[in-house]
């Protein structure tokens, strides 16, 4: 027990650190504006990615509408903000508790399916919480809210990110996270070992959506605008490509794949017209000869996701997330 | 009068479902077959659609009969994009059959992002326009207001031949029995001598130009192509496959049809911008309800 | 044994079961007293899984009615009737294999966790304090099945017996009254299989336990079982001690009709 406590102070004195150098290099202006914008898309892609995780890679359920969540996050605190004058960060919080009831509402029919049926019926509900706010004039139809403030600055950022990354991996490292791994390693044995798998399901569920709701929140107020468009199942599809290039079921390896992916994304912006082809190959491969992500290890098949004769490979990680 | 206007509207849904139905075949049966959803599937129709374009207007441009241009950009198309759908299966599929699902997914994803910006950075990224093969005519229904054109007539045509061709394939070639024997048990199919890898190219093969059979009757009803256009339909005709029953060749042909019919009712209503979000909520609910689909087999876990 | 502790713990009445058209099981009625070790034999297909399925609301009986401590548990969830006091193994081995050894029998303590989500989010000291307990109770149940310095290895990484043997820790640390066993030997080798049987009678003993065994070995049942009962295609045929069950006509016509 003593031993969990030192590594996660250790781990908080070093993310402490890395916060204190980049907030220097930013104030000297040795980092630029291009190079902050990242920075800050990084902590939104981590809290992203970190939240999905807890969904689909320690819970087992396979959900692709995460962007959905994000947009009702990121829509509610803009209103707030923008016509009611909301303080930011309270702003913020309420827009993920909208998220999270979304979570709820989401969560309840749907998570008795199973697998790919899950997925889709996700995609579906992202899909239609986008076609909703494209459809309401009130949050401005298709051409979104313009006119945010841009509020989130480097420290409100890297604090929101790093209170979500620790939560949830508290909670993944607690009997309520044991819980839902149990979940995603046999639904039936958990159920019989009195595990509510439903009422954990949801419970995950619903954390996503709420971590993923702040993370849009704070996104709509670094960015200035927000549209319908930019929550569709492609922006789902890149949080889920985060979490399984990082390595699916870690925490560290979400971290590691937010990072990736937004520093793919930011340096291939030079050559706008390969961006694509390059990321698109990079999928692949990765999935061909590194199935199991950027950290996963290969010790173990991940059994739920696998298909029957699935060999060795898609490592999950949980306890070695730091 | 109303009644006329809501037989117009379903004349006008089965063209838009007979594209989705023919899309959904292929997602159908490539799932039926690897468990896999073949996102990049959309994106097949697309390279399909501007194969039809290009070879449309070369042989437009040789002066060949209207009727011979549109048969033979056709079967050119889906020839091509056959062996586009053979090829993403062995180089990006095959390697990842056995590992898990969620990997199989984001490869799918991959050579979806793949095709589509490779065409944007091969043909641009603007629209282009698709040659009028034929000239559009109309048809009153039996001195009703109805009106049929001529291209729904062909589009009919074509997916009333493509189907009876498919089921042709599926139930009385070697190739379809092998087709069902490997989507029922691959390793039970492997042990009885089944060739399981030519018969999942086979799948993928006929899948793809189905998909591009779709492209070119998309490109002369709509008149207009891009690298992302498979991106929506694709998606829409996955829904249709959910609807019919994932795994199921009547399931994706009734769930086509009918998602289709329902959009262009809801269109005709004047709700058009909800159109996508009423093929989201059929699909919910359908899942929610009847997760097997219409046409589809419930499988129960063994404890 | 508790043999001065009469009172019925689990009362099944005409219990039957049908999948489509398919009877599996059709008025099957038995009661357990406290304290007892009862077999459950019959051929292949007879029925036993799918009676240990509706016992642990696996799916609920299509008729008839489950009280299990004087409650009725016919139709509840799984989680519910594990909660009531009735905890399983799985015929084919259910772990959480890419757990570990211990995180799987920690699962078992979950239910008795007082603490919230948020308390273990915020990492407050009852966090710490009901961690530790599971901790060490898990710890004191894998000894009792000599799995404790295995511990922290993978579920999945175990041999097969030692898989058989984390399957039964994991049930029993739940806290059963009731522990249903679902062929516990099966794939073991003799020696395997003395060692277990000699095991479950102990754990019975220490924990104060009542059984029910499915079992398809019947000279193994015969040894340590006080009664048995015994299905035939979804009907039970036979109820009595081991010598009674050994002659019965009906139950010898059941197993060497199956051979034939």
């Amino acid at each position: 027990m003593k031993k969990i406590n030192k590594k996660f102070w250790l781990g908080i004195i070093a993310a402490l650190a890395l916060y204190g150098v980049v907030q220097v290099l930013l104030t000297t202006g040795i980092l630029d504006d291009v190079q902050r914008s990242m920075l800050l898309l990084i902590c939104v892609n981590v809290m992203l990615a970190v939240s999905l995780n807890l969904i689909n890679g320690i819970t087992g359920q396979f959900s692709i509408g995460h962007a959905g969540f994000m947009s009702v996050g990121a829509y509610t605190s803009a209103i707030l903000t923008l016509d009611y004058d909301v303080p930011f960060v309270l702003a913020i919080v309420a827009g993920g508790i909208v998220a999270a009831i979304f979570g709820v509402l989401i969560g309840m029919p749907t998570l008795r399916l199973n697998g790919d049926y899950l997925a889709i019926a996700t995609l579906g509900f992202g899909e239609i919480i986008r076609i909703i706010m494209l459809n309401t004039e009130y949050v401005g139809g298709a051409s979104g809210l313009s006119g945010i403030p841009a509020k989130s600055t480097w420290t409100i950022m890297f604090f929101f990110m790093l209170i979500t990354v620790v939560l949830i991996n508290n909670f993944i490292r607690s009997t309520h996270g044991r819980a839902c791994l149990a979940i995603r390693e046999n639904e039936i044995a958990a159920e019989a070992m009195g595990i509510n798998t439903t009422l954990y399901k949801v419970i995950a569920f619903t954390l996503g959506a709420l971590f993923a709701g702040m993370a849009g929140g704070l996104s709509a107020h670094t960015f200035y605008v927000i549209t319908p468009g930019s929550f569709n199942f492609l922006k789902s599809f890149e949080i889920l490509v985060m979490v399984v290039l990082g390595g699916l079921g870690s925490t560290a390896g979400s971290i590691v794949g937010a990072v990736f992916v937004t520093l793919l994304y930011t340096y291939l912006r030079d050559v706008p017209e390969w961006r694509m082809i390059i990321y698109s190959i990079v999928l692949i491969l990765m999935m061909i000869f590194r199935p199991g992500g950027l950290l996963g290890s290969t010790k173990f098949s991940l059994k739920k996701f696998g298909k029957k004769e699935a060999k060795a490979n898609g490592g999950i990680s949980d306890s070695s997330a730091s | 009068m109303a009644m006329e206007y809501f037989i117009q509207q379903l004349i006008n849904g089965i063209s838009v479902g007979s594209i989705y139905a023919l899309i959904a075949l292929g997602y159908t049966m490539v799932y039926g077959i690897i468990k896999l959803i073949n996102f990049a599937h959309g994106d097949v129709f697309m390279v399909g659609s501007f194969i039809g374009l290009f070879s449309a207007r070369y042989l437009a441009s040789a002066g060949l009969p209207p009727v011979l241009v549109l048969i033979i950009s056709l079967i050119f198309s889906m020839t091509v994009s056959a062996l586009l759908g053979i090829t993403i299966e062995r180089l990006a599929y095959k390697p990842i059959r056995k590992s898990t699902r969620i990997a199989a997914l984001i490869t799918a994803i991959g050579v979806s992002f793949l095709l589509e910006y490779t065409g944007v950075l091969v043909l641009g990224p603007q629209a282009q326009g698709f040659p009028d093969i034929m000239v559009k005519k109309q048809y009153q229904l039996f001195g009703t207001s109805i009106q049929v054109d001529s291209n729904q007539v062909m589009i009919l045509i074509t997916t009333i031949i493509l189907m009876i061709i498919l089921q042709y394939i599926v139930r009385y070639t070697k190739t379809g029995k092998a087709m069902r024997a490997v989507s029922f048990d691959m390793e039970a199919a492997r042990l009885m001598g089944i060739n399981v890898d030519r018969t999942i190219s086979a799948t993928f093969a006929i899948g793809s130009a189905l998909a591009a059979a779709a492209g070119v009757i998309f490109g002369m009803t709509y008149n207009s192509v891009d690298p992302l256009m498979g991106v929506m339909p694709g998606l829409k005709a996955f829904v249709a496959a959910v609807l019919g029953g994932i795994g199921s060749i009547p399931g994706a042909l009734v769930g086509g049809l009918l998602l289709g019919t329902v959009e262009t009712e809801i269109s005709s209503m004047g709700y058009s911008s909800w159109r996508d979000g009423v093929a989201f909520a059929v699909l919910i609910l359908i899942l929610i309800f009847k997760p097997s689909g219409l046409f589809g087999k419930n499988v129960r876990e063994k404890v | 044994m508790a043999a001065s502790a009469t009172a019925v713990l689990l009362d099944v009445k005409e219990a039957s079961r049908s999948f489509g058209g398919l009877k599996a099981l059709s008025e099957v009625s038995l009661h357990i007293k406290k304290g007892e070790l009862i077999g459950l034999i019959g051929p292949n297909g007879a029925g036993k899984t799918t009676l240990f399925n509706l016992l642990t609301g696996v799916y609920p009986p299509s008729t008839g009615s489950i009280i299990l401590n004087n409650e009725s548990v016919g139709g509840m969830k799984p989680f519910k009737i594990n909660h009531k006091g009735a905890a399983r193994t799985f015929q084919n081995i259910r772990l959480f294999t890419a757990m570990t050894v211990l995180e799987n029998v920690k699962i078992a303590f979950h239910q008795h966790a007082k603490h919230s989500m948020f308390t273990s989010m915020l990492r407050l000291p009852k966090h710490f304090k009901e961690e530790d307990e599971i901790t060490r109770k898990a710890l004191d149940i894998l000894k009792i099945f000599n799995l404790a310095d295995q511990s922290e290895e993978l579920a999945g990484n175990l041999s097969y017996g030692n898989q058989r043997r984390l399957e039964i820790a994991r049930a029993l640390a739940a806290g059963p009254k009731l522990l249903l066993l679902d062929e516990p030997a099966a794939g073991m080798n003799p020696n395997e299989t003395r060692d277990l049987m000699n095991l479950i009678a102990w754990i019975r003993k220490e924990f104060d336990l009542t059984i029910l065994l499915i079992e398809h070995d019947m000279s193994l049942v015969m040894g340590v079982c006080d009664r048995i009962y015994v299905l035939d295609r979804g009907m039970l045929i036979a109820n009595g001690t081991p010598s009674e069950i050994r002659s019965n006509p009906k139950v010898i016509e059941a197993y060497l009709g199956q051979e034939a």
